[in-house]
């Protein structure tokens, strides 16, 4: 299986330099990024169930801003791959990635979408960081929604240390 | 894409693929149709995006390792697995677990019946629109995981039995718990009842839908629910009882044309049987040992270790090698929430099995889809393919 190396869109925001206003307007739009996620759940397996606990209310996500899950990948932000991500699978993982706008974040929720999990196995791969970028791993088969909680809370604490003038990714 | 009909007329269709990675098809199905306007003049699914080889990975584990990867057949009722697959093993050492372990068992079958059938429905009703349900029934789910938690410590994927009896035995206070979260079980059925079955909107979407009749689930092989749907009286439970189900007092969910709603309809009575049946089986729960005391299976106790030469060998083969059914081929099956969970066990009389084929309840739901969905129209692809209930983790294993 081969992918083409297609480099990563580059934010126009990167031509203007490390002035005052780039460096100062970073923290009203990270403000704005970090508590507006819009989640792409790329739900295959049993971590998929966990992500829709902590949709409802019980967990509610949308305390931390990240309720409004989308189904086009050009309209959300943050690709949540929860399950078991098989080499049939893998081309449209890929795909939905490249389709996602920047910026663009990756949370792999759980031990298969992380590591492979316990099916070490001819159809399954070893981890998504095989294919695309990964930001947050989550721990767990499947994780609690409290660790699903806490990975968006840490992915905010990253969000918030990045700046527009540097671009975020290069092509893999 | 022209087509030609066998009347010389030439049609214009416009192919759509829907999927993997659409909601209703939970990112792991596909299907190609032919559209003729808004009507699906025919269609091909595909499957195989989950395949995780489970039947491959068991034959390297033990018995009792097998126990994990059966949590993650059916994913939304992981307990059932697990139980099916024991009592399979069981069946193999012909031995019969203590009757404090078949209530619970019957107990737990019974309340992961219920809230698998929640997430079938309750999504289901998101894809039509319907989110209110969702809040509803998840709410009420996450009570159930309450329990689930006090008893293993896992949400979802439990691993709550072991072959020859359970992991451990209920904690204090389990049968006030599940009594507690029975009437918040009933009360959500009957809130989502009350929201969905008189409903214009909904009645409109599944009534008359992707109908399917008596003889063509049959031949199919459907089982389960949808089966009952479409009318035929077929419930393991009832026609080939185990774990003393023919002693309990409940009713067979029937419908009458097998639609979308009916399939929906099946779902929400059963729920309302199965409360029915854990209350019966709570009035039943007596004290007593949990595990088998058969020396193939179950460890001896610390103290027969610590003293007697032939316990100590005992625990000792069975941790580092683990049980070994006689050699032999064993089909056993349970009534799973989708349908009949069969495990098709070939033993060489080793601690590894030989062969293990997992007749999963969906596969044959899935298989009847794109028969199901030509005729109908775009619309139903997502209320039709919820109503049959395709698990994923369970149709590729």
């Amino acid at each position: 299986m081969t992918y083409q190396n297609v480099p990563a869109p580059v934010a126009p925001e990167i031509n203007l330099g490390d002035s005052f206003v780039t460096t100062r307007v970073d923290a009203v739009v990270n403000w704005g990024r970090r508590n507006s996620l819009w989640p792409f759940p790329f739900g295959t397996a049993c971590c998929a169930i966990e992500f829709m606990g902590i949709v409802s209310s019980v967990f509610d996500v949308s305390r931390f801003g990240a309720e409004l899950v989308r189904f086009s990948p050009r309209q959300a932000d943050l690709l949540i791959i929860a399950g078991t991500v098989t080499y049939k699978q893998a081309p449209v993982l890929r795909r939905i990635y490249e389709q996602m706008c920047e910026p663009r974040w990756v949370i792999s929720a759980g031990a298969c979408a992380s590591s492979g999990g316990f099916y070490d196995c001819y159809c399954t791969v070893p981890g998504i960081d095989e294919i695309i970028p990964v930001d947050i791993y989550i721990a767990g088969c499947p994780p609690r929604p409290e660790a699903f909680l806490e990975s968006i809370v840490q992915l905010q604490k990253k969000i918030d240390k990045e700046s527009l003038v540097e671009q975020r990714t290069v092509g893999i | 894409m022209k087509v030609i009909t066998p009347q010389g007329e030439h049609v214009d269709l416009m192919t759509l693929n829907v999927g993997p990675s659409h909601p209703a098809t939970h990112g792991t199905l596909r299907i190609l149709a032919a559209l003729d306007g808004e009507n699906i003049a025919g269609c091909v699914t595909e499957m195989g995006y989950l395949h995780r080889g489970f039947e491959k990975m068991i034959e390297q584990g033990t018995y009792s390792q097998v126990l994990p990867y059966t949590d993650r057949l059916n994913y939304c009722s992981a307990m059932m697995n697990n139980i099916g697959f024991c009592k399979a093993v069981e069946k193999m050492f012909a031995i019969t677990v203590p009757d404090r372990c078949i209530v619970v068992r019957v107990i737990l079958s019974e309340l992961s019946r219920i809230i698998d059938h929640m997430v079938c429905t309750c999504t289901n009703l998101v894809d039509l629109g319907a989110l209110t349900n969702f809040w509803y029934f998840f709410n009420t789910r996450e009570q159930v995981y309450v329990i689930w938690e006090k008893l293993c410590g896992a949400r979802l994927t439990n691993t709550m039995t072991r072959i020859g009896g359970m992991y451990r035995d209920t904690y204090h206070g389990f049968e006030d718990d599940v009594r507690a979260v029975l009437v918040k079980i009933e009360s959500a059925v009957h809130e989502v009842r009350g929201l969905i079955e008189h409903n214009k909107i909904f009645i409109d979407r599944t009534k008359d839908v992707c109908a399917v009749s008596a003889a063509d689930a049959i031949s199919w092989g459907w089982t389960g629910p949808c089966l009952r749907a479409s009318g035929v009286d077929r419930d393991l439970r009832k026609d080939e009882p185990y774990y003393g189900y023919e002693t309990y007092n409940f009713d067979t969910v029937i419908g009458t044309s097998g639609d979308t709603f009916d399939r929906i309809m099946v779902r929400m009575y059963e729920m309302i049987e199965s409360v029915s049946i854990v209350r019966q089986a709570l009035d039943r729960l007596k004290p007593g040992p949990i595990n088998t005391l058969d020396a193939r299976l179950s460890l001896p106790s610390r103290d027969q270790v610590y003293h007697d030469m032939e316990a100590l060998i005992n625990s000792f083969k069975l941790v580092y090698e683990g049980v070994r059914p006689p050699a032999g081929i064993c089909y056993d099956a349970t009534e799973a929430a989708n349908g009949e969970l069969g495990y098709h066990i070939i033993s060489d009389g080793g601690t590894n099995p030989y062969r293990v084929k997992v007749r999963p309840p969906c596969f044959t739901q899935y298989a009847a889809y794109a028969d199901m969905l030509t005729g109908s129209m775009l619309a139903d692809v997502a209320s039709s393919l919820g109503s049959i209930n395709i698990i994923a983790g369970e149709l590729d294993r």
